[in-house]
């Protein structure tokens, strides 16, 4: 990896002239040809392998299952939309979708919810406990499902939520959450206090000001808080694969299995089924990649 | 709104406003019951989906309840229709170390070859989703065209559900009509046997799990860098230091706050990573390839489900990283860095 394509390769040339930008580095001038085409050579090949796979999936998703097998290398074959009609018309996959929609919209809005005020709380008040519970956020991320996934199916079981999509939706919450107050706390601690004080001096009380003054300015957090949450409760198999019995209560994470019995894998199904599974995904993160170099930044520096 | 005054730093308390100080539990609900309010719900919930099942879990490790044994009474239907129910003689007990024993031993499962497999793992998984998202992150901090469109194509693979990636890399990696084994084919090279080997297993494994994890942490470490004052590069650039001495003693020293933390949570990620070696590998060949985490869940639920054993797994995996976080914060912390 060439970390250090170079920048100023002329000192000299690096003279501050005026108004310097904010950028650090502010040497479009300075880069030479040479530099220029390694720089975007190396990022054009790292975006193609991160692309790639999704691509060639997708590719595959449009052959017919005969062409799909074979080895020969064939970016486009016969292309249908046989393997999508079967997908959506044949399986229950409509009514996994919906069950995944609901679950992922829940964990979202409950996560959001929660990790805010959590992660409210944790960065403006200095309250008892508070350092034990910034401790157990982390230590909460290092509990294997294996451990945990039979005492929370016992409880669920006493509450009788069994084989229903609430039960998905708590414990797609354990997840998040805690990872999810951890960054917003951070966030929250990068926006000055001198506004929190602003607030209750214009007669805002502590929930008034979460509300009204910190909450909107979190924006690019919340961003990252959603996509963090949507994502868990989307590709979550485990939990899913525990609690829910009935085939029309499926997730589609859980769902999708189907197709990949362990001697005949129905690959050009698969291949469809995980474009359109991922679709939703992609439009979550189309909206929250804007903020998530800037909502993920204070999160990861203040620990 | 109450009279309680917002406290948003720890600012002491105004004292002597109050004419007559309460006792200090109620002094000390009054000043912080908002922020117990807020953080309540959190702790409620995860205290009933955490922490008991966790102390369950401990408990139950010492235990030997399996699905077969945890009735605490057999019921037979007698001719005439009605229940005879009768205490079940091997119903599970207290079994002390017993499980611990058999684990370690090797006797149930390959614990310390998991563990050397989950070793291997960990680490190239981290130290390359470090590696590659530093090399990327500082790449696209500095202006040039397309950077936009760059960070977006890069960070796409976090939108794709890890078992979506799972399947989309098993599909490459298939033996008979896999892309990875046609562009081999296409250049001149035999095709591989990918999961006949737990190496060339593993690889396929941790190629997955290093596309799937590079955009975490590059957005991460760019977003760091971001907040690392331009000052210091412009004094550094009249000083004449070269782009490896800035990059060595600015950017490196800026990121580590950041540095820390991802490293710390990436390493415990990975470490409980299960959807990967779990579909990708699926433990191929014969169990070769198990990590700790997905090797206990098969060696626990595959047949009769074993709850305690999976319970002991659990306790040791949860024994195993709070030592390694207790070493790297006191590794930390005489590097001079409270964390």
């Amino acid at each position: 990896m060439t970390q250090i394509a170079g920048t100023g390769t002329l000192p000299a040339a690096a003279v501050p002239r005026g108004a310097r930008h904010s950028r650090p580095r502010d040497s479009r001038s300075s880069r030479s040809p040479a530099k220029s085409i390694l720089l975007h050579g190396t990022l054009i090949v790292a975006s193609l392998i991160a692309i790639g796979p999704i691509v060639w999936v997708l590719l595959s998703s449009l052959k017919p299952g005969y062409a799909i097998q074979s080895s020969d290398l064939t970016l486009v074959k016969d292309p249908t939309l046989a393997n999508y009609r079967y997908v959506l018309g044949e399986t229950s996959f409509l009514r996994w979708f919906g069950n995944s929609v609901v679950v992922a919209a829940f964990t979202m809005a409950v996560g959001i919810f929660f990790s805010a005020t959590t992660g409210y709380a944790l960065s403006r008040f200095n309250f008892p406990g508070r350092r034990p519970l910034m401790m157990v956020f982390l230590v909460t991320q290092m509990f294997p499902v294996a451990i945990l996934i039979v005492p929370i199916y016992t409880i669920m079981a006493n509450l009788g939520l069994i084989n229903t999509l609430p039960s998905l939706i708590i414990a797609n919450l354990t997840i998040a959450v805690p990872f999810c107050a951890w960054m917003l706390k951070g966030y929250f601690d990068s926006i000055p206090t001198s506004l929190d004080e602003a607030a209750s001096i214009d007669g805002c009380g502590p929930f008034a000001t979460f509300w009204r003054v910190v909450l909107p300015l979190a924006r690019p957090a919340i961003a990252v808080t959603a996509f963090y949450s949507f994502l868990t409760a989307w590709g979550e198999v485990a939990y899913a694969s525990a609690f829910i019995q009935e085939d029309r209560k499926f997730t589609l994470a859980y769902g999708l299995q189907q197709f990949v019995p362990q001697f005949n894998p129905q690959w050009e199904y698969l291949t469809a089924a995980a474009v359109l599974v991922t679709v939703p995904a992609g439009i979550v993160f189309f909206f929250a990649q804007r903020h998530l170099v800037s909502g993920l930044t204070a999160g990861g520096t203040k620990g | 709104m109450t009279t309680v005054t917002a406290d948003p730093a720890p600012a002491p308390a105004p004292a002597g406003r109050r004419p007559k100080q309460p006792s200090r539990l109620r002094r000390s609900w009054d000043k912080h019951w908002y922020a117990w309010a807020m953080v309540i719900p959190v702790v409620v919930v995860l205290a009933v989906l955490i922490f008991y099942p966790l102390v369950r879990g401990i408990y139950l490790s010492f235990t030997n309840l399996t699905e077969a044994n945890q009735a605490a009474e057999i019921c037979t239907r007698s001719i005439t229709g009605s229940e005879v129910c009768k205490p079940n003689p091997n119903r599970w007990e207290f079994v002390g170390l017993d499980n611990y024993v058999r684990v370690l031993s090797g006797e149930v499962g390959e614990f310390w070859q998991w563990t050397a497999v989950t070793l291997i793992w960990t680490v190239a998984c981290v130290v390359f989703h470090y590696g590659l998202g530093l090399g990327l992150a500082v790449m696209l901090n500095r202006p040039m065209w397309g950077r936009t469109l760059y960070r977006i194509l890069l960070v796409l693979p976090w939108a794709v559900p890890a078992f979506v990636s799972a399947f989309a890399w098993k599909f490459i990696f298939n033996e008979r009509f896999g892309l990875a084994n046609s562009l081999l084919t296409a250049v001149g090279i035999d095709p591989v046997d990918w999961f006949g080997d737990w190496r060339t297993s593993l690889l396929t494994a941790i190629v997955t799990n290093i596309w799937l994890g590079v955009p975490f942490m590059m957005v991460a470490l760019l977003g760091g860098m971001q907040t690392i004052p331009a000052e210091l590069y412009e004094a550094a650039e009249i000083d004449g230091a070269t782009p490896w001495q800035r990059f060595k003693n600015i950017t490196l020293p800026g990121l580590r706050p950041v540095s820390m933390t991802v490293i710390l949570l990436g390493t415990i990620w990975t470490f409980n990573m299960f959807p990967i070696i779990f579909l990708v590998t699926e433990g191929q060949p014969a169990g070769e390839s198990e990590i700790l985490v997905t090797g206990a869940y098969r060696a626990a639920f595959e047949g009769i489900r074993n709850y305690s054993l999976s319970s002991t797994y659990g306790v040791l995996i949860l024994s195993i990283l709070l030592v390694f976080s207790v070493f790297y914060r006191r590794m930390l912390r005489k590097q001079g860095e409270v964390w």
